[in-house]
């Protein structure tokens, strides 16, 4: 009688221990996901901003057709990839695009008296920040669930339930920010 | 989320608590007082529903209590683009909800978070401080802030603004009072019972309030804003921006925000009143001195 009780608390011990684990690996794939698509809300906003940064500055940047093309070729290439990684190049070759153009816009005086091109300059600038940070969020929650899918105990209920490894948003070498941190 | 973090949030959520209970129990004792002099338990009865509900008012909308108290305003989203939009991607960087970016029309600088939980709390910055930092910096001082709230220190702090707000306030009504009676009592001589009741409830209040002031600090520790430095690095990836931050506010000739008092004091980045370069009030202070916090940064 004894040895059944122990082995039933035993069996419960495990099980319960189970369903934490799978609840505890859920939820970080959900945060994971959520974190997903805050990147993608920004991306999107970004995608939105061009037609009306393009619309404002036409008048002023008649000559400067290369810089134009090559914006709006990663913005169709953004919303084309699929992938992580693909978003994440794409993203990459946009953000330099607009770099390269904001550059190129300080040599029209004119453009940047206008009210409007400075909003929209702000507008693009907080949205790139917004993508760093977006990215910085959804990589450190794609680290810890890495991690936590491949340590024991984890690791047991992860290959049950077929927990796969995420990738992570890597961000073009050019476009990270020039930041050195010693921890 | 971290361990430390989930530690920190546990132990703000139940020094909330404590908080709250200590501010019934200090109003019911003075109720107890009242009651006992004119033999009525309604007295006692009402005094502990109003510390009751005052409570759940302070706990509800404290935020908007502190933030009308400094004139703090909800930032034009035009106006002050950078601000608003930093604060948008601080947020997203935290993985918490974006809060709401307020502006306090002064040359101090200074900047707080308040709130009851991540979901509804905001970040106020002085107009001095928006005008003196450059974005990087901007950016160190709301993921300072962000901290703060993400650690749900902001509830702790609220509630003890709110609450021992109004056991100073109550302090300083009933010793006024005892000393306007005092003076009008030469024409009418009766009542002189109520006078002991009066000064024995501020001499009580004002006896607890100091003293309540000190059990906040000790919950309210120097720590949290070394974390929350420390924090700000973890999430602007970039010590610079909090450093340079710190530097100026520290250079600041006149950092007394107009409309802040005692109570309001450890809201602030910080402290809100003129350095004192006297030891013991560095030792009782609501905050670390900057030049240590800044050389911890450093040492990162």
């Amino acid at each position: 009688m004894d040895i059944y009780l122990i082995l039933l608390i035993v069996v419960i011990a495990i099980a319960s221990l189970f369903v934490i684990v799978y609840n505890g690996l859920i939820s970080l794939k959900n945060q994971a996901k959520n974190a997903w698509a805050q990147i993608d809300v920004q991306l999107k906003r970004r995608n939105d901003l061009i037609p009306n940064l393009v619309e404002a500055v036409k008048g002023y940047m008649k000559y400067e057709k290369d810089v134009f093309t090559e914006i709006t070729k990663a913005r169709a290439s953004i919303m084309s990839a699929r992938s992580v990684e693909g978003k994440a190049k794409a993203s990459g070759e946009l953000s330099n695009a607009l770099k390269s153009f904001f550059a190129v816009a300080e040599n029209y005086p004119k453009l940047k008296a206008s009210e409007n091109f400075l909003q929209l300059q702000e507008e693009i600038s907080s949205t790139e920040n917004k993508i760093a940070y977006s990215r910085q969020y959804y990589n450190d929650v794609v680290m810890v669930y890495n991690t936590r899918i491949e340590v024991f105990p984890q690791s047991l209920v992860a290959s049950i339930f077929k927990f796969t490894k995420m990738d992570s948003f890597i961000a073009d070498e050019s476009e990270r920010k020039n930041v050195e941190i010693k921890l | 989320m971290t361990r430390l973090m989930f530690e920190e949030i546990e132990k703000n959520k139940r020094n909330s608590w404590i908080l709250i209970s200590l501010f019934i129990i200090v109003i019911s004792l003075i109720g107890l007082l009242f009651s006992y002099f004119y033999d009525s338990y309604t007295i006692l009865l009402v005094v502990i529903f109003f510390s009751i509900f005052y409570s759940v008012i302070a706990y509800n909308s404290g935020d908007s209590m502190i933030l009308s108290m400094l004139g703090a305003k909800e930032a034009d989203k035009i106006k002050y683009a950078s601000f608003v939009n930093s604060v948008e991607g601080l947020s997203i960087a935290a993985g918490i909800p974006s809060p709401k970016a307020y502006v306090i029309e002064d040359s101090a600088l200074n900047a707080f978070a308040t709130g009851k939980e991540p979901s509804k709390a905001s970040i106020t910055v002085t107009t001095g401080l928006l005008n003196a930092l450059n974005r990087e910096e901007l950016e160190g001082v709301i993921a300072h802030e962000m901290s703060h709230i993400k650690n749900y220190d902001i509830r702790l702090m609220m509630l003890a603004v709110v609450l021992a707000g109004l056991v100073t306030l109550l302090s300083d009504f009933f010793l006024r009072s005892f000393l306007y009676r005092k003076k009008s009592s030469s024409s009418k001589s009766k009542g002189g019972g109520i006078e002991v009741i009066f000064i024995l409830a501020g001499l009580v209040l004002a006896i607890l309030s100091p003293l309540i002031g000190k059990l906040i600090q000790l919950a309210v520790s120097r720590q949290r804003e070394y974390l929350a430095d420390a924090n700000s690095v973890v999430l602007t990836r970039n010590p610079t921006g909090i450093i340079n931050a710190l530097k100026k506010i520290s250079m600041d000739p006149d950092p007394l925000v107009d409309s802040a008092n005692k109570a309001t004091a450890h809201l602030f980045i910080s402290s809100p009143f003129r350095k004192n370069t006297n030891a013991i009030n560095n030792l009782f202070s609501t905050h670390p001195p900057i030049e240590d916090r800044i050389k911890r940064l450093q040492e990162m």
